[in-house]
């Protein structure tokens, strides 16, 4: 039997996410919201450790109250519960308040034997919230995990890929993961379920739900601040070449060699 | 903590409009109004609204801690079998000129066993004093070890700004240090000054998927952490001739907990082609066709003695695996030479490759944004172009003075490290 408790985060699908290059803004008017795409991933992992050693899945997600769609859409997957984290003094939280927020709700959840964490969000790029919860929880922690290798009594063993090359971990549970693309393939949501989810009541909790402390939430939680936001500028004069294929292949390998990059 | 209009002062004028990045602000009846769910609190408007002064930001600033017992720029010194990484010689570099602006020093934090040598060279690469601390515990990199022996080391000695790679073994890290620390992280730093009033360290990274770039502070907590990009910045220059100090640094052996052990390291198998370290990448995209095709980016890298990288949408597709991705979601990458074939350059992958040295564009399409970063343009079918280009490259670099990164795709090199 294995508790498996999974964050998922709802993101703006970054795919769509452009900026007007007149107003430098973003463009976010039409743009869907989705599960961030590596929560996906560890959701699918949870579900199959779920599927072989029997357990429980709970989906936790911290955001706006229209995250419980993303909530939603996790149980029509299999998931068998869910809690959103939704509250006005969460807002503007940096990874560090939410990383405190979480580990309260996961405390009060209660009994666990691990936690997925997708390895980063696609929003926010940081890859923090992960191993800080860890921290949190005071368990040990693998990121960027591509395989679970065996499941053992109160440990289990997984790989992950670092610069050099990949790197097998022997972890004791309880414990926490954040899990890469290619670890599998996220199923589709079945009809069984999808009939679940839209019955399911989804718990949503408070600050005071949680016991969060006012000063360590949202912005007032947040050692770090936004101070500038610019647009990048690509201002390469980029060369065209002329000519046959053959004529730009050999322009261009001539170019090359001049500058001694060949 | 929050913003507002001062409505007597507001002309309407929208010049706040424009600046925010966010679009959170909008004029109805000749009034500005912002909008509290999309507002990210940047004082991008404050700025632009100097002429009216009729936006307040207010900023809490409490500090909770006297910044002055801050003292020193440290960079966390990550070796392998006592090979230090290229990304700690970057952030020694980096890290000397924010300590000189500063007037703070440099110094470095080692981890690992039998490792004073390394100590050694630490300071021939700038740094003025190194924290050394050894055990066979500390052999390889585990979690929680090295969080227990650094946060001690930061606690202890109270850095000002703390640097990691924002590597395999960095993102790892330091999310856990300075959660225990209980201070402000910043992930994937391309971009660090201090700003000349407040002494602060501005961290610029990439947001959004690349469509923007923040520049972060942590006003008031201590260490200012950051982990920073490989490859953005230039290394340091080892001088011989350089003194610096060793400080051994005795924990309690003990208080290590070990729930995580590493069992054993496969190196040299093709998945694990390390692309970020590449001098040459040759990638290929969608305008490839098919899986099949990809074999040409695969001989063209191995005739330039380079790597193959790719982009999202065909690692997506299954023709290549994940470790050959670059982009937002994949791998950044910084090599002297980039060349894309059949790659349209979405800003997701744009973002992983821009600032490569020289980049070459070959796609079908002349308006395919990969070619507002190229310095080359080449407009034409990769099927093409790609072929005839190995042909070239091939008459001025004979086959065998190519060094392929990868010796030996099938060779696993597998050993077991400490049980």
């Amino acid at each position: 039997m294995m508790d498996i408790i999974v964050c998922i985060k709802q993101v703006p699908d970054t795919l769509e996410v452009n900026i007007n290059r007149d107003t430098n803004t973003l463009v976010r008017e039409g743009v869907d919201s989705v599960i961030n795409p590596f929560d996906l991933y560890a959701l699918e992992e949870g579900l199959r450790l779920k599927e072989q050693y029997g357990g429980m899945v709970t989906v936790l997600s911290m955001g706006p109250p229209q995250a419980v769609e993303t909530l939603r859409q996790a149980l029509s997957l299999g998931a068998d519960n869910a809690v959103l984290l939704s509250d006005i003094g969460f807002a503007g939280s940096d990874t560090l308040a939410t990383s405190y927020t979480l580990a309260k709700a996961v405390k009060k959840i209660g009994r666990f034997d691990l936690v997925f964490c997708g390895r980063q969000a696609v929003d926010g790029d940081t890859a923090h919230v992960g191993p800080s919860l860890a921290e949190r929880l005071g368990v040990g922690h693998v990121c960027c995990v591509m395989k679970i290798s065996e499941v053992g009594d109160g440990n289990m063993t997984v790989e992950r890929m670092t610069e050099e090359g990949i790197e097998r971990i022997k972890l004791s549970l309880p414990a926490l993961i954040t899990v890469s693309k290619g670890i599998n393939e996220p199923r589709f949501p079945s009809l069984k379920w999808k009939v679940n989810a839209a019955r399911s009541e989804i718990e949503v909790w408070f600050a005071q739900d949680i016991g969060a402390d006012e000063n360590k939430i949202g912005l007032k939680g947040s050692p770090t601040r936004v101070v500038k936001m610019t647009t990048p500028q690509h201002n390469r004069q980029g060369q065209i070449l002329e000519g046959s294929t053959a004529e730009q292949v050999t322009d261009l390998v001539s170019k090359l060699h001049q500058a001694e990059i060949l | 903590m929050g913003i507002r209009i001062i409505e007597e002062k507001c002309k309407g004028c929208k010049l706040c409009v424009a600046a925010c990045p966010f679009g959170a602000i909008t004029i109805t009846e000749k009034l500005a109004r912002i909008d509290i769910a999309k507002c990210n609190l940047c004082g991008a408007c404050v700025d632009a609204c100097k002429k009216f002064a009729a936006i307040e930001l207010i900023r809490e600033e409490t500090p909770t801690i006297d910044k002055t017992r801050y003292r020193g720029v440290w960079v966390f010194a990550e070796q392998r079998e006592g090979q230090i990484a290229n990304v700690t010689l970057e952030l020694l570099c980096e890290g000397r000129k924010l300590a000189d602006k500063l007037g703070e020093p440099l110094c470095a934090i080692l981890l690992g066993e039998a490792v004073a040598k390394v100590a050694r060279d630490l300071v021939c690469f700038g740094a003025d004093k190194v924290y050394l601390a050894q055990s066979p515990q500390l052999a390889v990199f585990i979690e929680e070890a090295f969080t227990e022996v650094i946060t001690g080391l930061i606690k202890e000695h109270k850095p000002n700004i703390v640097l990691l790679g924002a590597t395999a073994i960095g993102r790892s890290l330091a999310p856990r240090v300075a959660s225990r620390l209980e201070t402000g992280l910043t992930a994937d730093c391309t971009g660090l000054e201090i700003d000349t009033k407040t002494k602060n360290l501005l961290q610029t990274r990439p947001a959004f998927g690349g469509n923007l770039m923040a520049t972060i502070v942590c006003p008031n907590h201590r260490p200012q952490m950051a982990s920073v990009r490989p490859k953005v910045f230039k290394p340091a220059q080892r001088d011989q001739m350089r003194i610096g100090k060793i400080v051994r640094y005795n924990y309690k052996d003990y208080s290590l907990t070990q729930r995580a052990q590493l069992l054993a390291v496969v190196k040299g198998i093709a998945e694990a082609v390390n692309i970020a370290e590449a001098d040459v990448i040759v990638a290929g995209g969608r305008g490839l066709g098919c899986a099949e095709n990809f074999k040409i980016i695969e001989r063209l890298a191995e005739v330039l003695g380079g790597a193959a990288g790719a982009s999202r949408a065909v690692v997506d597709a299954g023709w290549v695996p994940y470790a050959h991705q670059i982009g937002q979601t994949g791998k950044t990458v910084r090599p002297k030479l980039y060349i894309a074939c059949g790659i349209s350059g979405a800003i997701q992958h744009l973002v992983g490759m821009q600032s490569s040295e020289t980049i070459v564009a070959i796609n079908k399409d002349p308006k395919a944004p990969i070619f507002n970063v190229a310095d080359y343009c080449i407009v034409g079918d990769a099927l093409e172009v790609v072929p005839a280009l190995i042909r070239e490259v091939e008459k001025i670099r004979p086959r065998e003075q190519a060094e392929p990164v990868v010796t030996d795709s099938k060779l696993e090199h597998q050993f077991a490290l400490g049980g």
